[in-house]
């Protein structure tokens, strides 16, 4: 009570100095960035069982220390054109309904402490597929970070 | 000792302990109706519980207690210090006699008369009084009352008993001699049956009590332990043999370190632990029977009809959770086997047989499986009677009962609805049952199966896992991708080659087996799951094209597999390319995004680490049979449409170019290579032999190299007896996938690309090749003229617009698609952009005639009849009145009477096509399109 009391006056009075923390990732050239408290691991490349009949951008599913990850091609969710050129088959473990998701990203940036002052929801003329999961754009300089919506962007697949 | 005794003294040392605190808590607080009552169920259950195990001498006395201590819940009798004593003193003699079955087995000599009759005394309100009634006065007395007590009334006192219901009693249990025999007689009088003691015990034996046992009795020796407890502890153990798996992989590979000897260890320690736990879960497969006797018993008495029953294997041990899944069903086929299978006594000295029927129920292990028969001396299922029945309820047809066995005939009782007696006994003949016994012993991964001989009896034999925790499964591999099938559904494996006669063969397509004299259907493992493998060339196949017919099928090698497997009544064959181990699985299901396809029923980890996914049996039979009676049933080509939904299946190929090209499957006819030596030439003209007739064939386009030397792929689209070949370099896959042409093609012969499999492809306009061999060809037997502007109604009828040289898609068609159904729209839109129109569609009518406002306007409308708030009738009417009324207007429905024809025709709607005529609905609106044009001319002259 009293904390949360303290959490309000101190941010109504700094003007809200606030921040979150970001996983931050690459995706075709694109900054995303995850909230770090749902990332459970990052991983190298891994071999990947194909999974038949499964939506497209199921990779497949890996082992990771027992239990069972289903991986998820980011690019081809996104619409991106899986030829250009992508850098290394990494990618960021997250948990959605007490099962394991691994996302397949191009490369893993550096955890970022951003600002709420910078963030703003996602514009509307963005990509349907990049709305769907987006959960809004932080402006960083010189360039700008899409949240990835680790919830939406999951239950979005479907087969 | 018996099992059950035992368990029952561990129980009765609990409650009696229970018993005594409740009791002590009772002297204080004696109107304490909750305790009253609870004290109650304990006497109780003791009570049902000795009398199920036949220990008459405590029978009687927690019955003679719980009597008491009924008058004290009804609040008849207050609680004073004396009755309690009197409580505790039966109590006492209670603890005495369990602790003597305890160390002798059976019940102490003597009586318990003296403290019987003071419970008697109380319990009648004769407190005091001089013994009138004796104890060895009779058994039917104690009886009566008893039987009063058990059913619910304990507070009833015997006077209460009306003289007609004692009469009844007492010719009841003269009919019936032994002590056993109370409770049949019991349950024909108004008095409830004694049944509800046994059932009390019941939910008691399941509840988990944690008690501290003292001194040296059996309850010290066993220890109730929460299910759960046990599995959580089977889930880690799985775990444990999953790692130890992987550890010995890894150990097999890496030869022999100084981690073999410890390994080996773990290993032999990790089955033993997992034997271990898997017999804390075990229970005899007696404990599913217990009930069976008194069925048996109750059933002879009612029918009249003389049956032995004979249980061989109580001991055979199973998995708890598949002993509860089994009972019900067994119970269920046992009774059945009484009630149908064995004939009355006269009938059987009749036929020759001993008077007495004979059900045995047999249980044994057998490979990692239990197996239990039911098998019965009676009269065998009556294959005429079953016949009548299958052709009554139409489950199949004569021709088709002609050409089955006596077993497959046999396998319809499983089926639900099906019940071949003719009388509907208490007991069974309503059809429900088999059906029912079937599905839940497949729920389980178990199998049933019947053999009957008519006048000599049936046997049932049922096949269950022991457990379903930890499962062995076979792996197996198709288009380079590894599966698990559990090796419960493999019933044997076959190996297939062309060298020998024993190769897979074809009807219309689809790939069947023979197997020992019977032809077995057979589903490809790659084809269900649209897996294949890039590159399916071997040298194998070119060896079939010199042979002759250069028919060539993709994704065949050399040898193949089949796994023979049941489902149900059906059984059938997957192909699949390699088979490898059998190793031990714990199923673990998908993600949930995945939960949808039905052919997998979970994943594991093997123990090389890799994931592999489950294949689900029962889900690729459905999927087969659902190919097989598609055709046959539209119900089921409803659903097998709804399943592709929205979706076009693409074949995916490269020519010239890197980019891949896609046209839609059904368009290609087959796919062949041809030998490009075999390739002739007539006036710049390519041609193959084909079929004894020449096929012109022509390159995809000039990026493709045509040589002398080799082979190459080539598609053919055939028409009414007339086909051409498209060559191109490689078949890469087939894929379904919506088309939606994004970007329109400005280059001869391409729609257009798409999105397809993740890439940028060129979508291909047949019509475009079509034309392009020979103008006039597809014109021959084109049902209309050909205008400029007219759309190529079929792919096969292109049209002069798109004339040679690639003129494109100008001057397309527009057409308007009314459908509420959502998938009939998603499945018409891209055969009819394919077919050249441009698709508007919309859902409803009402969206329809607001764009009819808007003023936009179409060449043609198609509209469905049957839709909600406006149906396609009363929209062709109000179209009259629009700007549209011109427009020429399609109906579309799924049913075309002759009476919904005219009916549209009336309103008017110049053509009427069946849904899933897509060749008739182009060929329509092609019609449709060019008498509108006729008549506009007509009227502009």
């Amino acid at each position: 009570m009293q904390a949360e009391h303290h959490d309000i006056s101190a941010s109504s009075l700094t003007g809200s100095h606030t921040s979150k923390d970001f996983l931050t990732l690459m995706i075709a050239g694109q900054r995303f960035g995850i909230p770090i408290l749902q990332v459970q691991d990052v991983l190298g490349e891994q071999t990947i069982t194909h999974i038949p009949l499964a939506p497209p951008e199921v990779a497949g599913a890996l082992n990771l220390r027992g239990r069972i990850v289903t991986a998820v091609n980011v690019r081809r969710r996104l619409g991106i054109n899986e030829d250009a050129e992508s850098a290394t088959d990494m990618s960021v473990v997250v948990e959605h309904e007490n099962e394991l998701y691994s996302l397949i990203i191009d490369q893993i940036g550096d955890v970022m402490s951003l600002k709420d002052d910078d963030f703003e929801k996602t514009p509307a003329t963005l990509d349907q597929a990049w709305r769907d999961v987006a959960s809004g754009i932080y402006r960083l300089q010189g360039e700008l970070l899409v949240v990835l919506d680790v919830p939406k962007f999951i239950d979005s697949i479907h087969i | 000792m018996d099992e059950l005794v035992a368990e029952f003294l561990t129980e009765t040392n609990e409650s009696l302990e229970e018993l005594d605190l409740d009791l002590v808590n009772l002297e204080q607080n004696p109107n304490d109706a909750d305790l009253l009552g609870k004290i109650f169920r304990l006497m109780h259950t003791i009570k049902g519980t000795c009398g199920f195990l036949a220990l008459p001498r405590l029978e009687k006395v927690a019955h003679h207690a719980e009597n008491v201590l009924g008058r004290f819940r009804d609040g008849d009798l207050e609680v004073t210090p004396d009755y309690v004593t009197l409580i505790f003193e039966s109590i006492d003699q209670i603890k005495y006699i369990v602790g003597e079955i305890e160390s002798t087995g059976s019940e102490p000599e003597g009586s318990d008369a003296a403290l019987i009759e003071k419970l008697d005394a109380v319990y009648e309100g004769r407190d005091g009084a001089d013994a009138s009634a004796t104890d060895a006065s009779g058994d039917s007395a104690t009886g009566e009352s008893e039987d009063a007590a058990a059913g619910g009334y304990p507070g009833e006192s015997a006077g209460n008993i009306s003289k007609a219901e004692l009469d009844a009693l007492e010719a009841a249990f003269q009919n019936t001699p032994g002590p056993e025999m109370e409770a049949p007689a019991a349950e024909t009088t108004p008095v409830a049956a004694p049944e509800p003691a046994p059932e009390a015990a019941a939910p008691k034996a399941e509840e988990p009590v944690a008690t501290e046992a003292k001194g040296p009795s059996l309850a010290a020796q066993s220890l109730r332990v929460n299910v759960d407890v046990l599995e959580n502890l089977m889930t880690m153990v799985s775990e444990l043999v999953l790692t130890r798996n992987q550890l010995m992989q890894i150990q097999r590979s890496e030869g022999e370190t100084e981690f073999s000897a410890p390994l080996q260890r773990l290993n032999l320690v990790v089955s033993d632990l997992q034997e271990g736990v898997m017999k804390t879960r075990m229970q005899p497969i007696g404990n599913a029977w217990a009930k069976l006797p008194r069925i048996i018993r109750d059933l002879s008495m009612e029918l009249k009809k003389k049956i032995d029953l004979e249980m061989i294997g109580q001991d055979t041990e199973l998995d708890r959770q598949v002993l509860e899944l089994i009972k019900d069903p067994l119970t269920h086929m046992v009774r059945n086997s009484g009630d149908h299978g064995i004939e009355d006594p006269q009938t059987r000295l009749a036929a020759g047989k001993p008077e007495i029927g004979k059900i045995v129920l047999k249980a044994f292990h057998e490979g990692g499986h239990i197996i239990i028969q039911i098998i019965d001396d009676g009269k065998g299922l009556a294959q005429d009677k079953i016949k009548a029945k299958i052709l009554a309820n139409g489950l199949a047809s004569e021709d088709e009962l002609a050409d089955m066995s006596a077993q497959q005939i046999n396998q319809f009782i499983f089926k639900a609805g099906f019940s071949t007696a003719e009388k509907v006994t208490s007991v069974s003949g309503r059809g429900v049952g088999m059906d029912v016994v079937r599905t839940n012993i497949e729920k389980i991964g178990g199998s049933i199966e019947l053999k009957s001989e008519e006048g000599k009896g049936s046997t049932f034999t049922i096949k269950i896992p022991l457990t379903l925790a930890i499962v062995s499964a076979l792996v197996v591999e198709a288009a380079g991708e590894k599966f698990a099938i559990p090796q419960l559904s493999v019933r044997e494996l076959v190996m297939t080659s062309r060298d020998k006669n024993s190769d897979i063969e074809q009807i219309n397509g689809a790939p069947v087996f023979r197997l020992r004299d019977r032809l077995l259907p057979l589903v490809s493992l790659s084809d269900l799951l649209k897996i294949h493998l890039p590159h399916a060339k071997t040298a194998d196949e070119s060896e079939e094209i010199e042979a002759g017919d250069n028919v060539v099928q993709l994704e065949e090698a050399r040898n193949q597999y089949i796994i023979v497997s049941q489902v149900g009544t059906f059984d059938f064959g997957i192909i699949v390319d390699k088979v490898f181990d059998t190793e031990e699985i714990v199923v673990k299901p998908v993600a949930n995004i995945l939960r949808d396809i039905d052919l997998f029923s979970g994943n594991t980890i093997l123990g090389d680490g890799s994931v592999i996914m489950i294949l689900d049996p029962n889900g690729i039979a459905k999927q087969a049979g659902e190919l097989e009676t598609s055709n046959a049933d539209d119900e089921a080509q409803q659903e097998d449409l709804a399943n592709s939904l929205q979706k076009t299946s693409l074949l995916l190929f490269q020519a010239g170019d890197e980019t891949p090209k896609a046209v839609p499957l059904s368009l290609v006819a087959r796919l062949e290579n041809v030998e490009l030596d075999k390739v002739e030439h007539s006036s710049g003209q390519m041609l193959v032999q084909y079929r004894d007739q020449l096929m012109p064939l022509i390159p995809f386009n000039a990026g493709v190299q045509v040589g002398h030397e080799g082979e190459k792929p080539v598609l053919v689209f055939a028409d009414k007896g007339i086909s051409m070949g498209l060559i191109v370099d490689e078949i890469i896959d087939i894929k379904e996938e919506h088309i939606n042409v994004q970007l329109e093609g400005n280059q001869a012969g391409l729609m257009g690309s798409a999105i397809i499999d993740g890439r940028a492809t060129d979508v291909v306009d047949v019509a475009h090749y079509l034309q392009n061999i020979n103008a006039t060809w597809f014109k021959d037997h084109g049902d209309e003229p050909y205008s400029k502007e007219g759309a190529s109604a079929r792919v096969g009828e292109a049209n002069a617009g798109l004339n040679g040289s690639g003129a494109g898609l100008t001057g397309k068609q527009k057409v308007l698609l009314v459908d509420d159904s959502a998938f009939f729209r998603n499945m018409l839109t891209p055969v009819l952009s394919v077919a050249g129109y441009e698709v508007t569609s919309l859902e409803s009518p009402a969206e329809a005639l607001n764009l009819c406002d808007q003023g936009a306007s179409f060449d043609i409308i198609i509209s469905d009849i049957e839709m909600p708030d406006i149906d396609g009738f009363e929209f062709a009417q109000k179209l009259k009145e629009s700007s549209w009324q011109d427009t020429p207007l399609v109906a579309l429905s799924s049913h075309a009477t002759p009476e919904d024809i005219s009916r549209g025709m009336e309103v008017g709607f110049q053509k009427y096509v069946a849904k899933f005529d897509r060749d008739t609905l182009l060929t329509t609106m092609s019609q449709a399109l060019s008498e509108h044009r006729a008549a506009q001319q007509q009227a502009a002259e």
